[in-house]
């Protein structure tokens, strides 16, 4: 038990500090450059970055903060389906919506749909 | 403790029968306390995943309305300040890494460590909801609630209130003009605008508190929070009676905060600046949508932050208790799982919302 | 090991229960022992009663709106008045919503899954019995707002909530999307702890391939309880905020698109229809072994089935929206996925053919109810095969064909299977039998009935007669009196299931621990299982496995061999 105190507790994983602080100084560095990127003018691919960024520093919380690369994997899996799910709603509603928002108008300046 | 380990060593194997020394925190429907602590877990993990997809409906229709109405998110997204988003990001990471380090503590059984860190992850969430107190504070007063309250609300076809709108355009066009790129609110060239027609504005001194923040902030994040909290506290009396600072001041302090965090100090070249003359008519009357947007995500975030303080303020009172130990940790761990939760969305509603571009 | 076996006999596993011993039932006594109870079992018993409570509510609504339909088929009646039409499109959708919310939704995990789930697994409850208790509090605050919306002006929006309409009635929706929000929480509570104790409180020895296929159903339910209801608790939220707001949203008068709620909507709602008849299907399978004496036929098969159709459900539910304005592209994606449904569904019905062929079929009450159940699906479930056609939907959008079809799938073939494992588990949750007799003639007229009342239905809507309406040309008449008369056989029956149930309660004979013979662990412990529901650890082997239960004709129940299963397991280990 004495030898490994710090990793093989008998229950869950206890992170050492300097990975916690390493963990956040990345955070805080992401956080700088999102905004930062902002001054830069890159058109649509602005928006991405921003999202790519986000999806880094959600990946290092869920990662290091909250364990995952320690648990179970099922743990990470119900995440992941949680976000392929919502991928899913958001990407089927939007590619719907994208089509027929032409359509939509005040009740009464609704156009009649062609055909 | 050499006898805890025996039990935790067989989860799953075919001993069904008590231990004899079935320890107290042991529900009596698991074998063994690892098996109690992995089955909390794996709920935790569950229900995280039902508010994934609840905070996702937001998420959905914010992708809906931004995807087909670019240009309404453009210009509502003005009304916010960057700053004071990105300040919120830093204390809402900041408590997370003290909550980190609190499961951390919990699991070796640094009593004092745990109470530390729980309670400044509890002012985190108390410099969180003051700052977005101040933020809220700021959209009610330029009339930018959700709905019927909206001044850029629209009754069949007009507006419902022609002056607030009037202020609220000012208002708004005021912060995306300017000589400042991305229409951000750091630059001085809104401020001659506000201080001018909007007798009311309060957003320099907001500004202010922020760069003061920031710099804390960049020293020694963990204690920020309180600091934060005592500055916001005693924010709205300052910011009726502070006046503005003079502008190249205040401009040089901003800069100089920028150049702090070693970014660009130099804006860079211009791109989309939408004024309420660039919106259709049709789009006109879906800014206030923006607003509605806004107000229902960073709401329920709020709420989800408020819960999850009540829930670190119970586990303040169970570890005070010393309910907590090396081998009972479990609503520690799991309470933590919330609070990150909460952070993990925060991170993608900071971007989104305040980071428009 | 002999040494258990010895106790085994000693304390005479498989026979009948010691006199002495208490159950969990009249474990401790006094109202707040029932109302602050962590016992799964107890819980699943106080579900039961709220849930029938709804139901009786709900199907007297039907019973009224049919009623009101009957009295318009007379020669010459008067022209229909307003009230009268808002009094039926009150009934409808109230019908509706209680009845979807309150009765389907929960009927099956919430009664049959809390009180067999643990049983099943051999443990001594849910991995988290608080948050089971908090479940059955959440479904008792959420039918309280249910009954608020009754008392407080109804409710006229159909149990969709629809905007723009749902935006600006007078009837009360927010108390509804209120309590709609909150069962929801009760049924997300419910999947989430489903999940936790299936994959962490299985027995040793029994793999996830030895699971009954009951709770292969009941975990896929629980994936999609947890998936897709947030989406409906924010739907529901976001409508409120439209009501009290005016966020507008979804208005269009507001800037808003009001197509987008039924994306919303949908997105949990058609998931929500796997929710109801899953775990239906779950107990189908359980019964087809049980009465056939036999393996379940594809065994994987039903187990992957079950996870395929939670999984293909959230891919499905645009085939609610092909008229609503959702876009040609759009359409044509849902149809085809739509199709691919009827492919896990049809693997069932195969499966339990299989089962039954060559199989020693014991027609007794729940195999009769497991019978009308394949009826039932199979027609409903082809039928949704054609609404699932994007061309013929169109035309069918709205009548009586949908209201037909979804009535085979969400009443005929849920309600069979509920019914169905009633019986077959009534022995276990309340150690009494019931009158054969009595159950066999409540299954006749309950499948007679139902046939009546909506066979009818699929003709009257490909004439052409629309839904929710509550007047109709003459030619609909003979319609509609014949499903209504249908409708109240059905009402008869259910009735005579509920005496039936009573009767078997105040004076029914004793029942054995194992009176069919089934070797899932529930069966290995006393009728009414003890508080902590097993004296000792039940012996694990392969679900379907019965030949080590011998029948003993003195206490009309089933005996076990451990000795034999031990025998038997080894075998089937080679």
């Amino acid at each position: 038990m004495n030898a490994h105190t710090n990793d093989d507790h008998g229950i869950g994983h206890v992170s050492p500090i300097w990975m916690l602080l390493g963990v956040f100084a990345l955070l805080i560095f992401f956080t700088v450059m999102t905004v930062a990127v902002t001054y830069i003018d890159l058109g649509p691919a602005n928006i991405w970055i921003a999202l790519g960024v986000a999806v880094i520093k959600a990946t290092l919380v869920g990662l290091y903060f909250m364990h995952l690369r320690y648990d179970s994997p099922f743990n990470s899996l119900i995440l992941v389906c949680a976000f392929l799910f919502l991928a899913l709603f958001i990407g089927i509603a939007l590619m719907d919506t994208g089509e027929y928002q032409q359509n939509i108008g005040p009740p009464d300046t609704v156009r009649p749909v062609a055909g | 403790m050499s006898n805890e380990q025996k039990h935790t060593g067989d989860t799953g194997h075919g001993d069904n029968h008590h231990p004899p020394d079935h320890p107290a925190h042991l529900a009596h429907h698991f074998e063994t306390p690892e098996q109690q602590f992995e089955s909390g877990k794996l709920g935790m993990w569950v229900f995280l995943a039902t508010e994934v997809l609840m905070f996702g409906g937001l998420f959905c229709a914010y992708a809906i309305y931004r995807g087909n109405h670019q240009d309404v998110f453009l210009y509502g997204y003005g009304a916010l300040d960057k700053m004071w988003g990105a300040t919120n990001t830093v204390v809402l990471l900041a408590s997370s890494l003290t909550m980190a380090w609190g499961v951390r503590a919990a699991q070796k059984g640094q009593q004092k460590l745990l109470l530390t860190m729980l309670f400044l992850t509890f002012m985190g969430g108390v410099g969180f909801m003051c700052i977005k107190g101040v933020e809220y504070k700021a959209k009610w007063d330029h009339n930018l609630f959700p709905g019927t309250m909206n001044a850029f609300y629209y009754e069949a076809g007009q507006p419902k209130y022609p002056e607030k709108l009037e202020h609220a355009i000012e208002f708004i066009d005021g912060r995306n003009s300017g000589g400042n790129s991305g229409g951000e609110v750091q630059g001085g060239g809104g401020h001659g605008l506000l201080d001018a027609d909007v007798p009311y504005d309060e957003s320099p001194a907001i500004e202010h508190d922020a760069q003061q923040v920031g710099h804390d902030g960049a020293g020694h994040i963990v204690s920020a929070s309180p600091v934060i909290l005592t500055a916001s506290f005693g924010a709205p009396a300052d910011m009726s009676t502070i006046k503005p600072p003079a502008s190249p001041a205040d401009m040089g302090v901003n800069d100089a905060v920028i150049d702090h965090a070693g970014v660009l100090t130099t804006p860079s070249a211009e791109h989309t600046q939408v004024l309420w003359r660039d919106l259709s008519s049709a789009e006109q009357k879906k800014v206030h949508l923006f607003f509605g947007i806004y107000f229902m995500m960073t709401g329920l975030h709020g709420l989800h932050v408020l819960i999850g303080m009540i829930l670190i303020a119970w586990l303040f009172w169970k570890a005070k208790k010393g309910a907590f130990n090396k081998d009972y940790f479990a609503p520690v761990d799991i309470g933590g799982l919330y609070w990150h939760l909460v952070d993990l969305i925060w991170i993608f509603l900071f971007p989104l919302l305040y980071l428009i571009h | 090991m002999s040494v258990i076996q010895d106790q085994v006999k000693v304390s005479g596993y498989g026979g009948q229960q010691g006199p002495g011993e208490t159950n969990y039932i009249n474990h401790s006594k006094g109202i707040m022992s029932w109302l602050l109870t962590l016992d799964h079992k107890r819980i699943g018993l106080m579900y039961m009663i709220a849930v029938l409570t709804a139901f009786l509510g709900g199907g007297l609504c039907a019973i009224a709106l049919r009623t009101m339909l009957y009295m318009r088929s007379a020669p010459d009646v008067a022209p229909i008045t307003t009230g009268t039409q808002d009094v039926y499109n009150q009934l409808f959708t109230l019908h509706g919503a209680i009845l979807v919310f309150m009765f389907i939704i929960p009927a099956v995990p919430a009664i049959l899954g809390n009180m067999i789930l643990p049983l099943m697994l051999g443990a001594k409850d849910v991995a988290f019995p608080r948050l089971n208790l908090l479940s059955w509090y959440c479904y008792m605050a959420g039918a309280t707002f249910f009954l608020f919306v009754l008392l407080s002006g109804g409710l006229d929006t159909g149990w969709t909530f629809y905007t723009p309409y749902s935006t600006s009635t007078s009837t009360s929706v927010a108390a509804a999307t209120m309590g709609a929000f909150i069962l929801g929480f009760s049924s997300i509570l419910t999947g989430l702890n489903f999940i936790a104790t299936i994959h962490m409180l299985r027995p040793a020895g029994m793999g996830w391939f030895r699971m009954p296929l009951f709770l292969w159903a009941l975990y896929a339910t629980s994936i999609i309880q947890v998936l897709a209801t947030p989406v409906l608790a924010i739907t529901l939220m976001l409508l409120a905020a439209e009501r009290i707001l005016h966020v507008g949203i979804f208005d269009p008068a507001l800037g808003g698109d009001p197509v987008l709620f039924q994306h919303f909507f949908w997105f949990y709602s058609h998931p929500a229809v796997y929710i109801m008849i899953l775990p239906g299907m779950g107990i189908i399978s359980e019964l087809m072994a049980t009465f056939c004496r036999r393996q379940v036929f594809g065994y994987s098969f039903i187990a992957f089935s079950s996870i395929a159709i939670a999984l293909l459900g959230f891919l499905v539910w645009g085939h609610h929206m092909y008229t609503s304005g959702q876009s040609a592209m759009t359409n044509a994606i849902f149809s085809l996925i739509t199709f691919s449904v009827a492919i896990p569904s049809a693997i069932k019905i195969f499966n339990w053919l299989a089962t039954m062929y060559k199989g020693s079929i014991s027609l007794a009450t729940p195999m009769l109810y497991a019978l009308a159940f394949i009826w039932l699906f199979t027609i409903g479930g082809l039928t949704g095969v054609f609404l699932g056609a994007l061309s013929l939907d169109i035309m069918a959008h709205d009548t009586y064909f949908v209201v037909a079809h979804f009535h085979y799938v969400m009443v005929g073939s849920m309600l069979t299977s509920f019914i169905g494992g009633m019986y077959y588990w009534w022995p276990k949750m309340f150690g009494k039998m019931y009158n054969e007799t009595v159950a066999k003639v409540a299954w006749f007229l309950i499948f007679f009935g139902f046939n009546l009342t909506f066979f009818i239905q699929f003709i009257a809507g490909s004439q052409g007669m629309p839904r929710r309406y509550a007047d109709y040309l003459p030619e609909f008449a003979i319609y509609h009196q014949i499903s209504t008369l249908g409708s109240y056989v059905l009402a008869i029956g259910l009735f005579l299931v509920l005496y039936n149930w009573i009767q078997s309660l105040v004076s029914g004979p004793k029942a054995p621990q194992n009176p069919w013979g089934g070797n899932t662990l529930e069966w290995h412990t006393s009728s009414p299982p003890p508080h902590e529901n097993f004296i000792e650890d039940p012996h694990v082997t392969e679900p379907y496995e019965m030949r080590a239960w011998d029948y003993d004709e003195s206490i009309d129940g089933y005996v076990y061999d451990k000795a034999k299963a031990i025998e038997l397991d080894k075998q089937s280990q080679h």
